[in-house]
Formats: C-alpha cells, sequence, structure tokens
C-alpha cells in the first residue's frame, strides 16, 4: 500500500485516481501508523513552502524515518521542494533536508508561474523514467524551483535549466505533476509503484 | 521549451435524468456524442493540453451535474482541468477541486468582491485561481472610467470596458487595470473573453489579448473567437498569449486538436505533440 500523505491541501484524488489507473494500492492519510507501515510514501502538495512544512510537521519524524531504511519516497510539486534543505519562498525556511539544495524563485523576467507543458531532458538513469523518451513532455505549475545539482535526474529549462526530477537512492521528485502529464505521467507512477 | 497550450472548451447544461451534455457538440462517431466525460477522454486522446469545463447555467443543479462529470472525466483523464460558471464561494471552490479539478475560474464574483480572489489564492494557492475577465470595446474614450486607449480590433481607438452576467451588464471597469489587479490580488492567470469576438468564428480579439498579455506577469488564455487554426496562430504570435481557448471548431470536427497542433508547429509555434 502507497500512503498519500494528507495535509489538508491539493487534489489528491488525482494522485490516488493515477495511482489506481497503474494498478497500484493507495491510501490518502495523516495517520502516522498508516505512513509507518506503507510500501512506499508520497508526498503531494501545492500552496506555500512555509504552510506546507508547518503542516507536515507532525509527520516529519515518520518521513524521515522511513526515508532512511530506504522506502521509496516521491514528493510532487511543493513536495519535492520540501525534500531539500531550504526554500526562499516567503523568506528562509527549512526543508526535510534529504536532497542538497535551496528552492529560489524564478528570475523576474519570467512569466510566474511557470505553467504549462515542458519538456524533459534527461541527465541521468533512474528507475522512475524507465520507458521514458528524452524530450517528454510533463506539467508544471509552480513560481520556484530547485538549481540543477548532482542529484538531478532530469532538467526542464525556463530562462535556463532548473530540476524537473531529483533522486537521491530511495527518496525522488517531481517538480511537475505526473497526475497531470498524461501518459508520460502515469508510466512514471507505474515505475514508482514499482520500486516498492 | 514551454508549449503554448490548446484548450478545448466543454459548456456543460444539465440534461435529462440528471445527466449532463455538452451544448452544440456535432460529433461523428462519438459514442454517446454529447456525454462530457466521451468528449474530454476524445480531446485527451487527441492531444488537448487541458481542458476547460464550464457550467453555463451556474445552477443548483447544474452544479450537481458538473460535479459529477469532473469526478468521472478524473478517473480517466490525466490532464489538468479548470471549471468555471456560478463561482460565489470558498466552499463552491473546495467542492470542485475535491472532485478532482486542478483550477476554477471566477467572473462575476471576483468584479463584485475583488477580495475573493485574494482570499481563495491564500487558501488554495494562486495556481488554481483563474480570473476570467469578459470585455467588450468601448469607443467612448471620453468616459471618465477609460484608463488605457487602444485601438481596437477595427482599428478605431477604444477602451475595453469589464462586462459581467455572461456579458449583460456593463461595469464601468477598464479591462487592462482590472487584469493588472486580478495578478496583485493573487490570481495565476487571466482566460480573457472579448464579447466583440465571442462566436464570430472571425478571430480572436488580438488588440486586448496583447495588451493584456503584456501588462501582466501571468499566463494569459486568449479565448472568444476562433473559427479555425490560422486565428489560434495569431493568438500565439501575435497576441503573445500562452494559451488558446476553443469551442466549436473542434466540437464541429473542422478539427482535431492534433491536426491543429501539427499546423501551430508547422508555422514554428511550440506546442506538445
Amino acid at each position: 500500500m502507497i500512503a498519500i500523505i494528507d495535509y489538508g491541501v491539493g487534489n489528491l484524488r488525482s494522485v490516488e485516481k493515477g495511482l489506481a489507473y497503474v494498478g497500484a494500492r493507495s491510501k490518502v492519510t495523516n495517520d502516522p501508523s498508516e505512513i509507518d507501515s506503507a510500501d512506499a510514501i508520497v508526498l503531494p502538495g501545492v500552496g506555500a513552502f512555509e504552510s506546507g512544512m508547518g503542516q507536515i510537521a507532525p509527520l516529519k519524524g515518520v518521513i524521515l524515518e522511513r526515508a532512511r531504511e530506504g522506502v521509496p519516497l516521491l514528493g510532487i510539486c511543493l513536495g519535492m521542494q520540501m525534500l531539500y534543505e531550504e526554500s526562499e519562498e516567503g523568506g528562509q525556511h527549512k526543508g526535510l533536508g534529504l536532497v542538497k539544495g535551496r528552492i529560489a524563485r524564478f528570475p523576474e523576467s519570467l512569466k510566474v508561474p511557470h505553467m504549462g507543458w515542458n519538456s524533459l531532458s534527461i541527465k541521468k538513469r533512474h528507475r522512475l523514467l524507465n520507458g521514458i523518451k528524452d524530450g517528454s513532455y510533463v506539467y508544471f505549475v509552480h513560481s520556484y524551483r530547485a538549481p540543477v545539482g548532482e542529484s538531478t535526474v532530469a532538467a526542464t529549462d525556463y530562462g535556463g535549466d532548473f530540476t524537473a526530477i531529483v533522486a537521491e537512492d530511495n527518496v525522488v521528485g517531481t517538480q511537475f505533476h505526473p497526475e497531470k502529464s498524461g501518459e508520460t505521467g502515469l508510466r512514471m507512477l507505474k515505475n514508482f509503484a514499482e520500486m516498492a | 521549451m514551454l508549449t503554448k497550450r490548446v484548450i478545448p472548451c466543454l459548456d456543460v447544461v444539465p440534461g435529462e435524468r440528471g445527466g449532463c451534455v455538452v451544448k452544440g457538440v456535432e460529433f461523428v462517431n462519438l459514442r454517446n456524442a454529447g456525454d462530457p466525460v466521451e468528449l474530454a477522454k476524445r480531446y485527451n486522446e487527441q492531444g488537448a493540453d487541458e481542458l476547460v469545463f464550464l457550467d453555463i447555467t451556474a445552477s443548483h443543479e447544474g452544479r450537481k451535474a458538473m460535479i459529477d462529470v469532473i469526478e468521472r472525466t478524473a478517473d480517466e483523464v490525466f490532464i489538468p482541468m479548470t471549471v468555471g460558471g456560478g463561482i460565489r464561494t470558498v466552499e463552491d471552490i473546495r467542492s470542485i477541486l475535491r472532485a478532482g479539478a486542478d483550477k476554477i475560474t471566477v467572473n462575476t464574483t471576483a468584479v463584485k468582491d475583488p477580495s475573493f480572489i485574494k482570499k481563495s489564492s491564500d487558501i488554495f494557492g494562486s495556481q488554481c485561481i483563474v480570473t476570467a475577465i469578459d470585455c467588450r470595446s468601448n469607443a467612448n474614450v471620453d468616459d471618465p472610467h477609460a484608463v488605457n486607449i487602444i485601438e481596437n480590433k477595427w482599428g478605431r481607438p477604444a477602451w475595453y470596458e469589464v462586462v459581467i452576467y455572461g456579458g449583460r451588464t456593463p461595469t464601468g471597469i477598464d479591462a487592462i487595470e482590472w487584469a493588472k489587479k486580478a495578478e496583485e490580488l493573487g490570481s495565476g492567470e487571466i482566460m480573457l473573453t472579448s464579447m466583440d469576438a465571442d462566436g464570430t468564428k472571425d478571430g480572436y480579439d488580438l488588440p486586448i489579448i496583447r495588451a493584456i498579455s503584456n501588462a501582466v506577469r501571468i499566463p494569459v488564455i486568449a479565448s472568444g473567437g476562433a473559427g479555425n487554426v490560422e486565428h489560434m496562430y495569431e493568438a500565439f504570435v501575435k497576441a503573445n498569449a500562452d494559451a488558446a481557448l476553443a469551442a466549436s471548431i473542434f466540437h464541429y470536427c473542422e478539427y482535431t486538436i492534433g491536426q491543429a497542433k501539427e499546423y501551430l508547429r508547422s508555422k514554428g509555434v511550440p506546442v506538445r505533440l
């Protein structure tokens, strides 16, 4: 069973339906004991970094513990950003620190949010990308982004490259919404379910 | 590269026996022609970048029909969905998002109470609050409400006035100023319809789309007037729109979405194919 962490925001139904569509069992939950027994964890997210971190505060311990045990953890959009050490959104705020780096806003010269379908430039192989072609399009909606670093699996160009997919062993994150990225996104959800 | 979005719009109306249909659909070879869920699936297969559902009745019955459509579509279609029409409260937004929609549009409610944009974007995030602006050019440039005078689509000096209640009621609000304010209040996107172009099939109202697209830093969806794919090209290239919305050219099978995007790509517009 995949635990989809419910912290009161976001369109969790789509994540759940997407996983169901690829044959994975999941449950939307904010119960630490369910997260503790899950085979994999999805940390979804929309909204602001600080409030997101505030909302998951009671679950931070169990998420970190499971991630360190090697349980597959997928952060989506804000959920991916929260995997990082810190973000400059609304001041300086600490994240979960599972991935090195700092989330920063897009340059002022660009239209934000970065909204719509943009292409992936694959930097290295990862199980999440099985069957996914370089240049595939995925759906983004965000105003802050992670720089490209050692853990970047795929980058996307919007006024310069940023991290679209990050991975450190069992901890993965997508800045885009796989549950809203058509066939490409469904394939990634399937790949993630198979990591469990 | 970020692609330009092609978005089919489905006007959903409650039908007989609690079902619902899309207004004005003439699909051939489509099972349950007019069932919005079947149509949504078809558009998804053709490569639509998003789907917009409008409840054109904005009634209690219409809302129930819409929630049902969104839930059934979200089970099978995994692209962004926007819902608009008659949204008045935070609870309206919550129930639509919970059904599986990603964004909502507000129009009349926001004009009457601009703080509604701020309140709802604070709760749900800017990314899901789309301000729909309906406007019409007003040639009375001496009107004290006129702030931005531009050349309208007939080449005459005019200001664009926001209209509400489906275009029936002028508001005395300058559309360009309203778009800037909607952005400032936390709207994540603008969906712009010019009543001078809507329904004409003569093309989008390029001057006002261009003016608003250049006045705000959030994406602008051009709506109203698309009669062929060249019109979509114009909205993207001549008016700097980020997305183009169309209904009848897709509903009447004049083009598939794939054909429209092939054409746009052949003219150098970045699209997802």
